[in-house]
C-alpha cells in the first residue's frame, strides 16, 4: 500500500528533469507528495503539515544548490530535518538511584508487561545490575501471572501481593523488598490505561509522587495512528515522563507516530521493542527510523548518490 | 460536542445554495477524516463522492447535507452492514458454530472473546472457549478467568504446546458436550511473520478434521487506536484465514478507529462489534452512523 517516498519524488519531479533548479512550484508539488507519505507513515495531520511547511522553506531557501538535482536534494532535506526532529545522541536510562525505580506507563496492550521483562533482563546481562520486577496490575486478567511467567523465563524475582488492590502500596511495599534484598534496580509494571480515564490517570499519578523514580518511561505501540499524539501528551502532563519506548517494530509498520510523539512532548525515544522475546530489545537509533518512515534504504542510497 | 457542531454549521454555511463545496471545507474535512485514522485515500475517495454529489444536488441545507455526508462515509462500509444490528448470529442447525479469533499482539483479542461469550451466554447458547494461545506468558490464565467469569467450560493444555492440538480438542469436547458456539483464542502475531500465519492455517485445517466448514467465522480484531498499518493486518489475515468479520477496540478512548472504513470498503468485511471498556458488558454491535458520527464529535 506504501510506494517509497523516493519513487514518489521522482514522480513529482519527472517532469522537471533538466530544471536543475527548485522553483517554488516544484517545490509545492514535491511538499505535497512529502506530506502524503508522512501522513501514509501515520505521522500526526497538524505535524506533517507543519513539517513540510519547514521542508519547503528550507527547500526555497537553498537555491544556492542549484546544481544539485532537485529531487535528490529534496530527499536530503527532508530526511535531515526528519533526523534532526527524531532526536540526537540515544540516551540511556537513569540508575542513578539506590536502587534505581523506573516506572512503567502507557496504553492497554502496547507492552509494558513484555518490556519490564525485556529491560530486566538487559539490565541484568549487559548492565550487571540486579533488578526486581514489581507486579502493579491489579485489574487485568492474569497481569500478575504474567509478570511471574516473564520473570522466570529471565530468571529474576517478581515482587507481587495477590491479596492487595492498591497498586500504591505495592509499589512502596517493592521499594522497600529491594532494599532489603540488595535489588539496585526495581521495574514496576503498572496496568495499562487510557488517557481520557481520569481515576485511572489519578492513579498512576499517585504511584509516581509515591515512589519519585528516576525514570518514568512511556510505552507505545508503533503501530499507533493519529492518535498517538492526544495520549503522548495527556501522560506526559501528568507524568512528565522520562523517555519513550516504541514496541513492536518487528511489524511493518511505519511508525510515523515516532514523529508525533517526539515532536508534542520532546521527549527521547529510549528503546525499542522488535519481538515478543526477551532478547527483543534494541536501543533507539534516529537516523534508522526516519529511513523507516520514509520508506527505508533506498532514500539514502539516492541521497548518497547525489 | 462542541468540535461536532462547529464542523457541520461551518460545512453547512459554505456549502448552502452553492453547487461546488469550496477548499477550505474540503481542507476541514480532510483533516477531520485523517485525524480519524481514516487514511490519505480513503479521505479523497469520501472527498470525490461528497463533491460529485453537492454537483448534482445543487442547493443544500444543514441536514441534508449532515446524512450526506454520514451516506457517503457510512457509505464505503461493507454493503452487510445495514446500520442495524449486525452481530454474529448462530444458524439453526449448525452445531458446534465455530468462531476464531485472530490478529496482532495486544489489540484485545482474549478480552473480547470474554465479552462474546458472555453474550452468547446471555442468550441462551451453551459456549465453549478454547485457549489455544499456549505462546503468550499466561495467556491461558487469563482466559481461564474470563471463563470463570462468564462461567463457561474452557479447554485448555500446558503452554508451549501445539495451538492446532488445542483446538482440536476444544472442537472434540464441544462436539461431546453439545456445545452451541466454540470460540477459540489465538496468539497475537504479526502480519509479517510468515511462519506465524501459517501456524493459523494450520490450525485451520485442523480444527476441519473433528467439524467440516470450520471456523465458519473468523473475527479479525483490530485495535482502535491503530493507523494504516491496520490495513496490512486485514490484508495479511485475509489471506491466512479468510477473515469474516471485523471488530475494532479501545473506541472508548480518544482514538477513533477510522483506518476500518477504508478496510471494510477494499476487503469487503463487515465491522461487527466495537470494544468500549475492559469490563465484561463492555461489547457494543457495530453502529456505522453512530461510528461515522463519533469523527465529528470531540470526547476529550
Ligand atoms: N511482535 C511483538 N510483540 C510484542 C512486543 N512487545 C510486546 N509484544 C506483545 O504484545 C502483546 C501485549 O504485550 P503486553 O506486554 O502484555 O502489553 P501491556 O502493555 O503490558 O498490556 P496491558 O497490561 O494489558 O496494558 C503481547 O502479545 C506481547 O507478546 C514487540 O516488540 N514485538
Ligand atoms: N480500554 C479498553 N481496553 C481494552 C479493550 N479491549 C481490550 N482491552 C485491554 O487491552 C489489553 C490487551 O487485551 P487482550 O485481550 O489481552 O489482547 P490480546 O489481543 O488477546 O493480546 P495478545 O494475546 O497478547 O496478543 C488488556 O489490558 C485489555 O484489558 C477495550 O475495548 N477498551
Ligand atoms: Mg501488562
Ligand atoms: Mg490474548
Amino acid at each position: 500500500m506504501f510506494d517509497n517516498l523516493s519513487e514518489k519524488l521522482d514522480k513529482a519531479l519527472h517532469v522537471l528533469k533538466g530544471h536543475g533548479q527548485i522553483t517554488e512550484i516544484n517545490v509545492a508539488e514535491t511538499t505535497k507528495e512529502v506530506r502524503r507519505a508522512l501522513l501514509d507513515a501515520d505521522v500526526n495531520f497538524k505535524i506533517a503539515k507543519e513539517f513540510t511547511n519547514r521542508v519547503k522553506e528550507k527547500a526555497l531557501g537553498q537555491n544556492v544548490l542549484t546544481t544539485l538535482q532537485p529531487g535528490q536534494l529534496m530527499v536530503k532535506i527532508v530526511k535531515d530535518e526528519l533526523t534532526e526532529l527524531m532526536g540526537g545522541e540515544t540516551e540511556g536510562i537513569n540508575l542513578s538511584g539506590n536502587p534505581s525505580v523506573i516506572l512503567m506507563s502507557g496504553l492497554q496492550g502496547s507492552g509494558k508487561t513484555t518490556f519490564s521483562g525485556k529491560l530486566a533482563n538487559f539490565l541484568k546481562k549487559k548492565k550487571s545490575k540486579n533488578p526486581l520486577l514489581v507486579a502493579c496490575d491489579v485489574y487485568r486478567p492474569a497481569a500478575i501471572d504474567q509478570l511471574h511467567v516473564v520473570g522466570d523465563q529471565i530468571g529474576v524475582e517478581v515482587y507481587s501481593d495477590k491479596g492487595n488492590s492498591d497498586p500504591v502500596a505495592i509499589a512502596k511495599a517493592g521499594i522497600d523488598h529491594a532494599k532489603q534484598n540488595g535489588y539496585n534496580v526495581v521495574i514496576i509494571d503498572t496496568a495499562g490505561r487510557l488517557a481520557v480515564d481520569e481515576k485511572m490517570m489519578d492513579e498512576i499519578s499517585d504511584i509516581h509522587k509515591a515512589i519519585q523514580p528516576q525514570e518514568t518511561l512511556f510505552v507505545v505501540d508503533s503501530m499507533t495512528g493519529q492518535d498517538a499524539v492526544n495520549t503522548a501528551k495527556a501522560f506526559n502532563d501528568i507524568l512528565n515522563f522520562d523517555g519513550v519506548i516504541l514496541t513492536k517494530l518487528d511489524g511493518d509498520t511505519r511508525g510515523g507516530a515516532a514523529i508525533s510523539i517526539k515532536s508534542v512532548v520532546d521527549k527521547p525515544i529510549k528503546f525499542i521493542g522488535t519481538g515478543e522475546k526477551m532478547e527483543a530489545i534494541d536501543v533507539f537509533h534516529p537516523s534508522r527510523m526516519a529511513d523507516r518512515i520514509l520508506g527505508m534504504g533506498d532514500v539514502i542510497s539516492l541521497v548518497e548518490r547525489a | 460536542e462542541k468540535s461536532k457542531t462547529t464542523f457541520f454549521s461551518k460545512l453547512s454555511k459554505a456549502v448552502a445554495g452553492k453547487s461546488k463545496v469550496d477548499d477550505d471545507v474540503l481542507d476541514n474535512l480532510e483533516e477531520v477524516l485523517v485525524t480519524s485514522d481514516v487514511g490519505v485515500d480513503t479521505t479523497l475517495k469520501i472527498i470525490e463522492r461528497i463533491e460529485a454529489r453537492v454537483a448534482k444536488d445543487k442547493y443544500m441545507g444543514t441536514d441534508e447535507l449532515n446524512i450526506i455526508l454520514r451516506e457517503e462515509i457510512a457509505g464505503l462500509l461493507s454493503e452487510t452492514n445495514l446500520g442495524d444490528a449486525t452481530e454474529i448470529s448462530i444458524p439453526e442447525g449448525v452445531r458446534p458454530y465455530v468462531i476464531m479469533v485472530v490478529g496482532v499482539n495486544g489489540v484485545g483479542k482474549t478480552t473480547t472473546i470474554g465479552k462474546l461469550a458472555h453474550q452468547f451466554k446471555n442468550k441462551g447458547f451453551k459456549v465453549v472457549l478454547g485457549a489455544a494461545d499456549t505462546f503468550r506468558a499466561a495467556a491461558i490464565d487469563q482466559l481461564q478467568v474470563w471463563a470463570d467469569r462468564v462461567d463457561v467450560p474452557i479447554v485448555k493444555q500446558k503452554m508451549g504446546s501445539d495451538p492446532a492440538s488445542v483446538a482440536f480438542d476444544t472442537l472434540s469436547s464441544a462436539v461431546s458436550q453439545g456445545a452451541d458456539v466454540v470460540i477459540i483464542d489465538t496468539a497475537g502475531r504479526l502480519h509479517n511473520k510468515v511462519n506465524l500465519m501459517n501456524e493459523l492455517t494450520k490450525v485451520k485445517r485442523v480444527m476441519q478434521k473433528v467439524v467440516e466448514n470450520t471456523p465458519h467465522e473468523v473475527l479479525l480484531v483490530l485495535d482502535g487506536s491503530t493507523g494504516q498499518n491496520a490495513f496490512e493486518q486485514a490484508k495479511q489475515f485475509t489471506k491466512a484465514t479468510e477473515v469474516t468479520s471485523l471488530a475494532v477496540t479501545k473506541l472508548d478512548g480518544t482514538a477513533k478507529g477510522g483506518v476500518v472504513i477504508g478496510i471494510s470498503d477494499q476487503f469487503q468485511i463487515p465491522v461487527k462489534y466495537i470494544g468500549v471498556g475492559e469490563g465484561i458488558e463492555d461489547l457494543q454491535v457495530f453502529n456505522k452512523y453512530e461510528f461515522v458520527d463519533s469523527f465529528f464529535s470531540n470526547k476529550s
